[in-house]
């Protein structure tokens, strides 16, 4: 294994990941409001509450250049990996000026520029896609890695071993992160998974793994440095589980029936963001007041140009309707050689 | 007797043969202590139990598959995926296995499954969550494909289709699942299977089309009977296999017809019913077969859905073409 890294964060990474974190929380709320007056249309699967894991994470890798896939629940995935916020507001509106051109909105988020390598509304399809952008990636002897997130439900797709048994016998630079929030839309873990404990199901593969607090960003963070070391230094795919609960329903459509307020509450009191806040400040580091005005600072950014972007942007137009399905102009339609 | 919408009815067809059928199971992601993503299952854990009603796992491959054994013991499961975009992964082992048990035994076993799934756009959400691919299972030889229309269709073609000894994969137009009700008389009759119903009489033009498009589909019938033109509309029902004889005289009637789908067109249902109607009835067809479809696309996020679906509009002016042809 090559040299370790620093597993801290630094004070100042602490106070931007809070900032970024928080913006997270504040862009998905926005989203929620939108839904409601119906500006955003189709699926909407939120994130509040699990954002440490996409951010613990990416932070220690290189967003933007390493490879990233996700399923439905994609919008701070892809927001982490450098993807413009108003371009992603305005895909969630169905413009035409979104990062996919308004036609494949929340949940078919892509953003290739970012090497954001999309949001997938198939439970399980991307580990498969996973391991070949790894594959890819090692036959080009790249320097990136590929980052597939999905959640704890989706463990049980077939797909799933298929993809680790793949990924260890060629030692792929995958890391697997699964972020187990308990439930597949509201069926709870234990009612569907023989073992409950994700990480200990890829022990099979012989391809390392740690459970960890989803909740405490600099513990994701710590535990995601050593992973991707691990992974870079080329010595095949690694699998972390994060413990995290969704604060919303499933989706929109989903009212939460099937959880018990008295584990909301619980789950409640473990935040993310107030957690790292509260630490900043005991540590004397930050301030309720700096808080507010970065939150006021926030909330003004997502109204005055996210908001507004998406708000005046044009939809797609009819034609586009017949785009993007097979090549235009493609001049092997023809035959003749290369 | 009661007032009920197409979801309701279909949740009180799987009652009711839950009830009357020992044999019978449904499997699922979410159907038993949630109800179900659109509720179509709503109860009947409460009612039946655990061991009726499953809670499966995420894993649709595994769950289709274990219908086809649990199919070779006897057992009649009733599958629920809960949108048709998420049945690929089971068609593997509708085509190798589901299909072909009867044919393997050569008759001794039979596959008494059903594949359900909500299907079809209008709910706003791309791709998956919209699409039409019904023909894909139309085309496998060895299964029948149903697609209700109404509730009172829907009660009696699941119930049909539960008891039909071999594989139905029985597809429920999600957008009208609560647009209309009907009073359901609930005493367990099943409507037949492989028949088209004829919805509307007339001499004029014949309008055929299945699922949520038949609304649409009657909808211009009336417009053109605003006109005195008197149009025949046709719902297919059972897409797989086809009642062409029903098709073909009304056709020979009426000598036009407007085919309406709203899945893709190309070798759309509609390009065998054309083809059919090609072969069969060419000497009695008085214009060229009009075909009203969704288009060779990926279904679109919402902004554009609406040009995707097919609309009254466009089933007038196909319908207008086959009647002005000369
Ligand atoms: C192949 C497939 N089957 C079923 C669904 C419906 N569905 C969407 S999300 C979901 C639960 C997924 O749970 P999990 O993997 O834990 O992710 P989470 O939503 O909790 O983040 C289900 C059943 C789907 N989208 N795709
Ligand atoms: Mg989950």
């Amino acid at each position: 294994m090559s040299n370790l890294k620093n597993t801290q964060l630094s004070l100042e990474s602490k106070k931007r990941l809070l900032k970024e974190m928080l913006f997270g929380r504040r862009f998905e709320e926005r989203c929620y409001e939108a839904y409601v007056e119906r500006k955003i249309g189709g699926f909407l699967h939120l994130y509040s509450g699990e954002e440490a894991c996409a951010y613990g994470i990416l932070d220690a890798a290189r967003p933007g250049n390493d490879y990233v896939i996700t399923s439905y629940r994609d919008h701070i995935h892809a927001i982490k990996s450098g993807t413009d916020p108003k371009r992603l507001m305005a895909e969630l509106y169905g413009k035409v000026t979104g990062c996919c051109k308004g036609l494949g909105g929340s949940m078919h988020i892509f953003d290739v520029d970012k090497h954001f390598m999309g949001g997938y509304a198939l439970v399980g399809g991307p580990f498969p896609l996973a391991a070949g952008i790894a594959k890819g990636i090692q036959m080009k002897k790249g320097e990136q890695i590929c980052i597939c997130f999905l959640g704890d439900a989706a463990n049980n797709q077939g797909t799933f071993h298929e993809s680790l048994n793949m990924a260890k016998l060629w030692n792929l630079p995958v890391l697997y992160v699964c972020e187990n929030n308990l439930y597949g839309i509201g069926t709870r873990i234990d009612r569907s998974t023989a073992v409950v404990d994700q990480y200990k199901r890829v022990s099979g593969y012989n391809i390392p793994s740690r459970q960890v607090d989803g909740q405490d960003i600099e513990k994701v963070y710590a535990a995601a440095v050593e992973a991707i070391d691990y992974v870079r230094s080329g010595n095949g795919p690694y699998f972390l589980e994060l413990m995290t609960y969704r604060y919303r329903g499933h989706s929109m459509s989903d009212s939460n029936a099937y959880r018990s307020k008295s584990e909301e509450r619980i789950w409640g009191k473990r935040d993310p963001i107030i957690t790292l806040r509260d630490r900043l400040i005991e540590a004397g580091e930050f301030s309720q007041e700096e808080y507010q005005t970065m939150d006021a600072e926030i909330l003004d950014e997502i109204e005055s140009e996210v908001i507004k972007f998406a708000e005046e942007s044009p939809e797609p137009p009819k034609e586009m309707l017949a785009k993007y399905v097979l090549a235009e102009n493609d001049p092997y339609v023809t035959g003749g050689r290369r | 007797m009661s007032e009920t919408n197409l979801v309701e009815a279909v949740n009180k067809a799987l009652a009711w043969e839950l009830d009357h059928d020992k044999d019978v199971v449904l499997l699922g992601e979410d159907i038993g202590l949630n109800g179900g993503v659109f509720r179509a299952t709503d109860g009947l854990q409460s009612k039946f139990g655990e061991q009726r009603v499953i809670d499966t796992p995420l894993a649709e491959t595994l769950i289709v598959g274990m219908a086809v054994g649990l199919a070779s013991q006897g057992i009649r499961a009733v599958v629920e995926i809960q949108f048709m975009g998420f049945i690929y992964s089971t068609i593997d082992n509708m085509i190798s296995h589901a299909t072909r048990m009867r044919n393997r035994t050569r008759g001794r076993l039979t596959c008494p499954m059903v594949l359900r799934a909500p299907y079809g756009g209008g709910i706003h959400a791309p791709e998956h969550h919209s699409e039409s691919t019904e023909a894909i299972f139309a085309h496998m030889p060895g299964i029948r494909v149903v697609i209700p229309s109404s509730p009172l269709r829907a009660y009696g073609l699941l119930l049909a289709s539960i008891r039909d000894p071999d594989p139905v994969v029985f597809l429920e137009p999600k957008r009208i699942y609560r647009l209309q009700k009907e009073s359901i008389e609930e005493a367990g009759v099943a409507l037949p299977l492989d028949v088209c119903f004829t919805l509307r009489e007339g001499d004029d033009i014949t309008l055929v089309s299945w699922g949520a498009m038949v609304h649409e589909t009657l909808q211009a019938a009336e417009k053109l009977a605003e006109q005195n033109i008197s149009a025949e509309v046709i719902d297919v029902a059972t897409i797989k296999p086809l009642d062409m004889k029903t098709i073909l005289a009304s056709v020979e009637k009426t000598g036009r017809c407007v085919i309406v789908h709203e899945a893709a067109r190309t070798c759309g249902v509609g390009s065998e019913i054309a083809a059919q109607l090609a072969e069969f009835g060419l000497t009695f067809l008085l214009a060229p077969v009009q075909r009203v479809s969704g288009y060779d696309t990926i279904m679109p996020l919402y902004r554009l859905e609406n040009y995707y679906m097919p609309s009254v509009e466009q089933i007038l002016s196909a319908a207008n073409a086959a009647l002005e042809y000369a």
